[in-house]
């Protein structure tokens, strides 16, 4: 097609990755066609690979879009979306769609994927039965799932079990019902689908295995589901997942070959020379995909047979797949089946439930299957995509060699190497755009290459390769918790909701090492107190002696006591109880802090109780990672220059925020006017009284750092003053690392992005955080009661040694 | 080891799965630790400056002082980070129908529970 003097039409039908990855190829070969796309769906080009993290609710239906609006626009593409193409006039080259538009065409390209096999099963068209395709299917299933439903999924294979956890995260009770005996059997032989079942149990997920779905019963809507043997299990909705089916109708409509899917050969060419196939509607060599790879290497042999520069072939690809549930690492490649002339490689641990299966073939990796730990596949993958001699690896086949040079595996990739098989990102253009487009971290890496962003299994390969190229690398912020749990803090915020955890020693049995430290069990602690809003299960061994006394140890032993002295305002009354208590325990130092408050100091852990009995006075809880106080100065009430009522403004903030936990200590001050006499401007939250209203200011320190706050907003009211303190508040509950000061997290966020997700949130963002920050609220107390009724008998005292007569007696 | 003289310190009850409670016999500070599987006692006082283990947070067989973060080994009495040549003492913890018994050495029990 290329070289003629008018511009020559293609016409794509199918709006999916693959089209669109190969009409992305042949704009590069040629840019000035005349192009018009027809797509099925509702939405421009996104990343199917991802919708099971849709369903997961980790990404949004934005965050998949892999071709804007703007994309199109800007190469001058038609674009048809909600329109399917039902007919091919071959001869006449014209295409017709469903709403009887007609489009003539020099060159034809059909990517019209594949649809949901449906087996033949009674019930069918019952309202509550979905498939699991599109983005429409998740959106629906995301709106019907939840903790009132009852989910059956027919199908374990990859996608049957990805639609399984991402309803059980929208809380669904779930059952799997599998035909065959082994989970994902095209993937994993009987011990690694053994594996993959316990850990589907593990996640609250049930697995029924070699049951025949016979029918979906109930009346307009599902009810249940029967299996084969007069097994009944109870549903009010049901997913089918029992494979796919090529779309090829439209293939054979325009008369070319078909067999299960379109036929091409090597150069990707159909039965016809003006009308081409690529993606799961093709078959190729007698084999259809459904999996992205093979798609996109399909793409780039077809662009350039396509636009008349054919030589390039398309010889198949090494099937390899990877189950995208987190905590539940499963890979597959090759072919991984015990035969006669195959060696068969094993490594199994049943407690870590980690198992390796590695099939090799005449010195060369035949196949594999990973379930447990997967952080090896990348080396697989290019073993078996190089057809590597693994002779010389043989001592290291289940593992890889100590790590002397973490270099050298990156050194030892050619450039063409492909690292990220999902989107055909080669070592060579890596390098590329490390030195060409300034790239230095993977977020930039993802970014402009887009490697790594579709299933993630390249991720670490790509790590490494920056690490081995960028001259100044260094390590994202993004660092695990601890050894003990080893995950990213928001990654784990991620596994405690939907796992449903609630205790520490649960988190670390299930995703740690059972034992867990200093680092990780304050920090699981405040992570579970924040996400359940305090209906979490309280585990006081993993907390710091702080938070299990309610006072702050010193270098004695001894403890510091701070009462509750919102705003700093205090009564003489109060001043008089505290001075008793202070002679009355013979507190060896009686101190004004620099947040307006009085600390004693030096007092016995034993004598707590009594004191704060004494004191009569709530919890200053100066000791913990939570809301310390809010510092105010005297505002309207007395001052002459001041503009608005900050001490109450304070107190009122004080009264709000007081009792919760937060990633790091939190301290505020109200100041009545720009003077700031509280210091407003370096405290986590500050509000500064101004003519005619407030500065809500955030992210100011004058500890270990000193930072002035950013301004958040600027309101009229000492309401909304007070709103837009909570929003942030509960904001950097939710997302802030553990330790992590506001004035960190401030600078790693960017006040921007966080004014967009609070002040400027929609309402429905914002009555979110305030619902969520209000629950804390309602089940937040004073920790001082426990002096009264102690958690445990021995709390506040030491033990008692027994008369040895006694028990011997 | 030499011949041990048994004190039964307090009750297994009073100390919560993966926490430490000092207890004096005599005028020394013992801190026991319920380990969830068993129960292990040392000296109440971290090498490094005296620090109250029992209030420590338990990592394991080990446990951090609550002070400036040393991690001692419960089983071997021995500094795990950082490096260091101190240790503590430990005591065997025995249980017998509900009651916590450390062995402690002769010497210490001469001046112990009389």
């Amino acid at each position: 097609m290329a070289g003629s003097p008018t511009r020559e039409r293609l016409v794509l039908v199918g709006n999916g990755m693959a089209g669109m990855a190969c009409l992305e190829h042949v704009l590069a070969y040629q840019p000035d066609l005349d192009i018009t796309v027809f797509g099925d769906e509702t939405y421009v080009n996104y990343n199917r690979v991802l919708l099971s993290s849709v369903l997961a609710g980790e990404k949004s239906a934005d965050d998949i879009v892999l071709n804007s609006l703007d994309w199109y626009r800007a190469r001058d593409i038609r674009l048809r979306l909600g329109t399917r193409v039902i007919d091919v006039d071959a001869d006449a080259k014209t295409i017709t769609a469903a709403d009887g538009t007609t489009a003539p065409y020099d060159t034809l390209l059909i990517a019209t994927g594949s649809s949901a096999w449906m087996p033949p099963i009674a019930g069918l068209d019952k309202d509550g039965v979905f498939v699991f395709r599109t983005l429409d299917d998740t959106r629906a299933l995301v709106e019907r799932a939840g903790p009132s439903t009852c989910a059956v999924v027919i199908g374990g294979g990859l996608l049957g079990l990805e639609a399984a956890r991402g309803l059980q995260v929208h809380g669904s009770d779930v059952t799997v019902v599998h035909l065959v005996d082994t989970l994902m059997e095209r993937q994993l032989d009987a011990t690694g689908g053994g594996y993959l079942v316990r850990k589907m149990e593990a996640l609250g997920i049930k697995v029924l295995l070699g049951r025949k779905t016979t029918a979906i019963v109930g009346g307009d809507t599902v009810e249940g589901v029967e299996l084969a043997g007069d097994e009944r299990i109870d549903a009010t909705l049901v997913v089918v997942a029992a494979g796919i089916r090529p779309n090829v109708d439209l293939g054979r409509r325009a008369g070319l070959a078909v067999n299960r899917g379109i036929v091409v050969n090597d150069y990707m060419e159909t039965s016809r020379p003006d009308v081409f196939a690529v993606g799961e509607c093709v078959e190729h060599r007698g084999t259809c995909y459904g999996i992205v790879a093979p798609l996109f290497e399909q793409a780039k042999v077809l662009a350039a047979t396509m636009t008349g520069h054919k030589g390039p072939t398309y010889t198949g690809t090494v099937p390899a797949a990877t189950l995208k549930i987190m905590g539940v690492d499963v890979f597959s490649a090759g072919t991984w089946t015990d035969e006669d002339d195959v060696e068969p490689v094993r490594y199994e641990d049943p407690t870590l439930g980690v198992y390796k299966k590695i099939v090799v073939r005449d010195n060369k990796l035949a196949g594999l299957i990973l379930v447990g730990d997967t952080s090896d596949s990348h080396r697989y993958v290019d073993w078996l995509r190089r057809g590597a001699d693994v002779a010389p690896m043989r001592k290291h086949l289940l593992f890889p060699a100590p790590a002397a040079d973490r270099g050298l595996e990156a050194a030892e990739m050619a450039d063409s190497t492909v690292v990220c098989g999902c989107l055909g990102v080669t070592k060579g253009a890596i390098i590329q755009a490390v030195h060409e487009r300034g790239v230095c971290t993977l977020s930039q890496l993802k970014e402009t290459t887009r490697a790594s962003t579709s299933c993630g299994s390249c991720t670490a390969l790509c790590q490494d390769l920056l690490r081995a190229v960028v001259p100044d690398f260094e390590e994202e912020a993004k660092k695990v918790l601890c050894a003990c749990v080893p995950f990213a803090e928001d990654a784990l915020r991620d596994i405690l909701r939907s796992q449903q955890l609630k205790s520490v020693q649960e988190v670390l049995d299930i995703y740690g090492n059972g034992l867990g430290c200093e680092v990780c069990k304050p920090a699981l602690s405040y992570m579970l107190d924040m996400l359940w809003c305090g209906g979490h299960d309280e585990d006081r061994s993993a907390r710091f002696i702080n938070d299990r006394v309610h006072a702050n140890i010193q270098n004695d032993g001894t403890f510091s006591v701070v009462p509750r002295m919102r705003g700093g305002v205090t009564t003489p009354a109060e001043l008089r109880r505290i001075a008793d208590v202070a002679e009355k325990y013979a507190v060896r130092m009686v101190k004004v802090t620099g947040s307006q408050r009085i600390d004693l100091l030096g007092v016995k852990k034993a004598d707590l109780p009594r004191v704060w009995a004494d004191l009569d006075m709530p919890s200053g809880q100066a000791y913990t990672k939570g809301v310390r106080m809010v510092k105010t100065c005297v505002g309207t009430d007395f001052c002459r220059f001041g503009t608005q009522d900050s001490t109450a403004a304070g107190i009122e903030l004080e009264r709000r925020l007081e009792q919760l936990f937060t990633p790091h200590k939190v301290k505020m001050a109200a100041v009545g006017c720009p003077r700031n006499c509280a210091e407003a401007t370096v405290k986590d939250i500050g509000l500064i009284g101004v003519e005619g209203g407030w500065q809500v200011v955030v992210g100011g320190a004058a500890g270990k750092s000193v930072r002035k706050a950013d301004l958040l907003t600027t309101v009229e009211t000492t309401d909304a003053a007070l709103e837009a303190a909570e929003l942030f508040f509960q904001y950097y509950r939710e997302h802030a690392n553990y330790l992590e000061r506001t004035y960190d997290f401030v600078e790693r966020i960017g006040i921007e992005k966080i004014r967009k997700d609070t002040v400027y949130a929609t309402d429905v963002v914002k009555r979110g955080l305030l619902d969520r920050l209000g629950k804390s609220k309602a089940r937040a107390r004073d920790p001082w009661l426990e002096g009264r009724a102690p958690r445990h008998r021995t709390q506040f005292i030491p033990l008692q040694p027994i008369d040895p007569d006694e028990v011997r007696a | 080891m030499s011949e041990r003289h048994w004190v039964p310190v307090g009750y297994a009850d009073d100390v919560p799965p993966r926490e430490g409670r000092a207890v004096m016999v005599g005028d020394r500070e013992i801190a026991v630790f319920n380990l969830g599987g068993g129960f292990l006692a040392t000296d109440n006082r971290c090498p490094h400056k005296g620090g109250p283990l029992a209030d420590g947070i338990i990592a394991g067989n080990t446990i951090v002082c609550p002070l400036h973060a040393w991690r001692i080994d419960l089983t071997k009495g021995s500094v795990d980070r950082p490096v260091a040549r101190e240790c503590v003492e430990t005591f065997p913890v025995r249980v017998d129908n509900g009651v916590l018994w450390v062995g402690l050495p002769e010497r210490l029990a001469a001046e112990s529970v009389a």
